[in-house]
């Protein structure tokens, strides 16, 4: 055939329709409708070389600008450490399919179950999933796995503190699913617990659905949320960053049932939003609600340790529409990703990047404040992530920083600007998107007079 | 490296470190936040060196076998070879290092990959529209159905609350319905292995949303009734849904849009070669007709009369299914795939895939059962062994097929059978791999009569041998648990 990806020679072909009794290849179709066959040309290009591929996807790499990044709103620019591609890049991994052989799989099997463990780890919960899709449909999965533990309840209380695009994702499911959703009102940028417990008193909530560090980058104080939260028999999920969880007050310890988030922060590529991967941990009691894969250790016919997917009556391939999920394919070579991140990074590791992030945080920060162009918003503690008011045109603004080669200063849907600053981020670059800031500000200043 | 049972956290030791960071120099710490926000004590995460971790992730990978290490005939799965020009273009810097809330101006390139890959699968499919948010086929039933629910409610037709699906459906039609909110009415099969269309009539009124269909269906056989199933589904008001988890034969022969259905998933880890990444990343891309293209989630991408792109909402969208836009990498990789083949290796595919197939099942059917004994798609199931005089199961076949260095087929499923062995071959497969499959196939029918016993236990030359699972969900151990001196799992029973 003389395409690199067909083995089958002419000669084959003609050896194999002849067992099978076809007189063609297209006798093989003689069960389908000639009506249906199609026997039109393809509007595609014709056959590229792997030298056409490559040039191609350069062009089109090359039509996107790499600008240093100062934003996060969900997606942050951490720093990934070289051994991780080289890894998940064996194809022991990459091509194998989700680990039914587990005789053949101990390799996947193992990577989930250490996965699993590290995201106890960080959360301070009893079982984590093999993981979801992101971590709007980890919080979407979240919010029906409290509607699954607590029966006869349809109501689910969401904060509007939460990630703009976690609270959409969050609706569409709760929509199709038949949950009602209530949004808690924010108060100085942060969930009001008076407007929660008010919400719970009028009864029927399965959960409550609250970020531990929000959209504007604070870091919410959760004191007395799993007591109202509980008081009424509910479930408090909480949404994290896992990255701040290496410091942070850990969804257990803030006594939540269910945590969810995105994997993203864990040094996964940016990659224009995916592939990441969500995780989702539960306290012991509701791990048959769980949904999605889990790995469980126990041990084969010679007594000799070993990994299998297990509690797999919850799943879709077992008890179809009863199933806690519709979930099959997840992000299993992200969860490696993950682990391997983790591994490298370590106790200690984890800890520094949050501590880098926030000293260079803190500093942009201040300096920010120091060109008089910004205020500002909430007098609350921040990790990585800030929002800041200002007086200059925003859309003008951030598009001069990018010309400038920076992405920064992007607009919030409530109009303040968000920053965001991690472990990459060097004083000079800091200083250089002040600079620039500065520059824009006298520009847009004058522009205005 | 078959002796090799570590978990990462056994190979950790006090001060060992895996990576390098830079020196501190800020002046704030985090150690001034209020300790109330603080956790109590650091997460007990591995300390490990970088040579350490390079080392236990090898020997993992030596534990898997994927389809670089040889034959891989999972029925539904399409585990057909994974392009390496894919990877890399995939992880170019310009599209790896891009954040997905960057100015649509700095994401010319990015938002072109979706605007390239929605026109080549229209073509290939002729379905008018494609979203990109779903991230796996299941997610794509999801958003599929929610499109047809939104369709319905948008008319003002509230009734349409059920959904036909066949019963021998992949086992995520009728979960994907039921977190659509979605009432699944289960449609027979005839002895032919076809959606029996009698048993459909009487199900067919204004409560229907609509069906989910997979053609070829699970058994490898086209569905050859599609025209009449698609008007009577039309003539009660319903939509059809093509499951895409069987696409591959069609590949080049036939599409969907063609057939009359109005929404369809793609499984671009399947039919279009990315990497199934040992359960994911995949992409779940919903494909629909003109008039519901409207309906489609946001984001989507549009072109401009100028040639620039940009993201659009839709008029009646059903809702947001991802927080960006989708598993972009492997946007990247599925368009790689299609380009590489391009118009006249694009026709081939599908044809080749079922030819494989049809060569399998003929040079296996006189030593394993075949139940539908007519020309397959890319896929055909066998119903255990045709010599019935042994109590050798599809389990035991399927194990012992792992010594011989073959990937198992799907077993017990689909549902219609006792003893399922659902074989796909794909077309990346040689007639030489093939023949070593068939005659290992044939030696393991033999030796089912032969030594009964042997192939009972198998497999006997893998890393681990047939994994207790009763003991797994009895006593569930799903986390390491650091324990002075030593490992020990914490049972969450």
């Amino acid at each position: 055939m003389g395409f690199s990806y067909f083995p089958q020679t002419e000669g084959d072909i003609r050896e194999m329709l002849e067992r099978i009794g076809a007189d063609s290849l297209d006798g093989l179709y003689s069960d389908v409708p000639e009506e249906f066959m199609f026997r039109g040309e393809f509007d595609l290009p014709e056959a590229m070389t792997e030298m056409e591929i490559r040039r191609r996807f350069l062009e089109m790499a090359g039509r996107n600008r790499s600008l240093t990044v100062f934003c996060g709103c969900g997606a942050y620019d951490h720093y990934s450490p070289a051994v991780i591609p080289a890894l998940i890049s064996r194809a022991e991994f990459q091509t194998a399919y989700t680990p039914y052989q587990a005789e053949v799989s101990q390799g996947t099997l193992r990577y989930i179950f250490e996965y699993q463990s590290m995201i106890t780890m960080l959360t301070g919960l009893d079982c984590s999933n093999a993981s979801m899709y992101d971590g709007a449909t980890a919080a979407a999965e979240a919010v029906m796995m409290a509607l699954a533990c607590t029966k006869k309840k349809s109501r689910v209380l969401l904060s509007g503190t939460l990630l703009p695009q976690v609270i959409r994702v969050v609706e569409t499911y709760a929509r199709w699913h038949g949950i009602s959703l209530d949004i808690i009102e924010s108060e100085d940028g942060c969930t009001s617990a008076e407007d929660m417990k008010r919400k719970l008193g009028q009864g029927d909530v399965a959960g409550v659905l609250v970020p531990t560090v929000n959209r504007y980058g604070i870091i919410e104080d959760l004191s007395g949320y799993s007591e109202a939260v509980h008081g009424c028999k509910a479930l408090l999920i909480t949404y994290s960053d896992p990255s701040s969880l290496a410091v942070l007050k850990t969804p257990g310890e803030w006594g939540a049932d269910i945590a969810c988030g995105d994997c993203q922060s864990l040094g996964l590529p940016l990659s224009f939003g995916g592939p990441y991967a969500g995780y989702l941990a539960c306290r012991r009691e509701y791990v048959r609600k769980l949904p999605g894969r889990i790995v469980g250790e126990t041990v084969d016919m010679d007594g000799k340790r070993s990994y299998v997917l297990t509690l797999q009556a919850r799943e879709q391939h077992i008890r179809r529409e009863k199933a806690t999920s519709n979930i099959c394919s997840n992000q299993s070579l992200m969860a490696l990703y993950v682990t391997i991140y983790l591994s490298l990074l370590g106790r200690e590791g984890l800890r520094e990047v949050n501590e880098l992030s926030f000293g260079g945080a803190h500093y942009l920060y201040d300096s920010l404040i120091a060109t008089g162009l910004f205020e500002p918003v909430f007098d609350k503690p921040f990790l990585k992530e800030f929002v800041l008011k200002t007086s200059l045109p925003v859309e003008e603004l951030q598009r001069r920083l990018n010309d400038a080669g920076f992405f920064a200063a992007l607009a919030t849907e409530e109009g303040y600007v968000s920053f965001c600053v991690t472990e990459k981020r060097t004083r000079e670059e800091i200083d250089a998107l002040v600079a620039c800031v500065r520059v824009c500000g006298e520009l847009l200043t004058n522009a205005k007079d | 490296m078959k002796s090799y049972d570590k978990l990462i956290f056994e190979i950790s030791k006090p001060g060992r470190r895996g990576c390098s960071l830079p020196k501190n120099t800020w002046k704030a710490s985090v150690s001034s936040l209020p300790a109330s926000l603080l956790r109590s004590a650091p997460a007990s995460l591995p300390e490990v060196s970088e040579p350490d971790v390079v080392r236990h992730y090898t020997c993992l990978s030596g534990m898997n076998f994927g389809v670089d290490n040889g034959f891989y005939p999972l029925g539904s799965c399409t585990m057909k070879y994974n392009p390496k020009i894919n990877e890399e273009a995939a992880s170019l810097p310009g599209f790896a290092q891009i954040h997905p809330l960057q100015p649509e101006s700095a994401v010319q390139g990015c938002l072109q990959v979706y605007h390239e890959l929605g026109k080549a699968l229209s073509a290939i499919t002729g379905m008018a529209e494609f979203t990109f948010s779903p991230f796996a086929g299941a997610h794509g039933e999801l958003t599929g159905l929610m499109v047809i629910r939104r369709w319905h409610t948008e008319r003002n037709d509230f009734r349409r609350t059920k959904i036909i699906v066949p019963d021998s459906a992949h086992g995520t039609n009728p979960a994907s319905a039921a977190v659509c909110g979605l009432q699944v009415v289960q449609v027979k099969s005839t002895p032919a292995g076809l959606i029996d269309v009698e048993d459909l009539k009487p199900l067919l009124d204004d409560t229907v949303a609509g069906i989910m269909m997979t053609n070829p269906n699970t058994l490898g056989l086209f569905e050859t009734e599609i025209r009449e199933i698609a008007s009577l589904v039309h003539g009660c008001g319903g939509l059809l849904y093509y499951d895409g988890a069987n696409m591959n034969p069609l590949l080049g022969k036939v599409r969907p849009g063609d057939m009359g259905f109005d929404v369809m998933h793609l499984n671009l880890h399947k039919t279009f070669s990315t990497p199934h990444g040992g359960g994911g990343p995949g992409a779940g891309p919903v494909g629909v007709t003109e008039a519901l293209a409207e309906y489609l989630p946001e984001p989507r991408v549009k072109m401009d009369a100028d040639g620039t792109y940009h993201i659009a909402g839709c008029a009646h969208s059903a809702g947001r299914v991802s927080g960006f836009m989708g598993n972009f990498s492997v946007l990247v990789k599925a368009l790689a795939y299609i380009w590489t083949l391009g118009r006249e290796n694009m026709k081939l595919a599908g044809p080749l895939a079922t030819l494989n197939a049809n060569y399998v099942k003929e040079s296996l059917k006189d030593v394993y059962r075949l139940p539908v004994d007519r020309v397959c798609k890319h896929e055909f199931v066998f119903d255990g062994l045709a010599d019935g005089s042994t109590d050798v199961t599809a389990l035991d076949i399927a194990k012992r097929l792992l010594d011989y260095g073959f990937h198992a087929p799907t077993i017990y499923f689909p549902l219609l059978f006792h003893q399922s062995i659902m074989i796909e071959p794909t077309e990346t497969e040689s007639k030489e791999t093939l023949d070593a499959f068939i005659d290992v196939m044939r030696r393991i029918a033999a030796e089912a009569l032969s030594d009964p016993q042997m192939v009972k236990t198998a497999p006997h030359d893998t890393p681990v041998r047939r994994p207790d699972e009763t003991l797994a969900a009895t006593k569930p151990v799903l986390a390491y648990v650091p324990v002075a001196g030593g490992h020990a799992g914490d049972s969450v029973a």
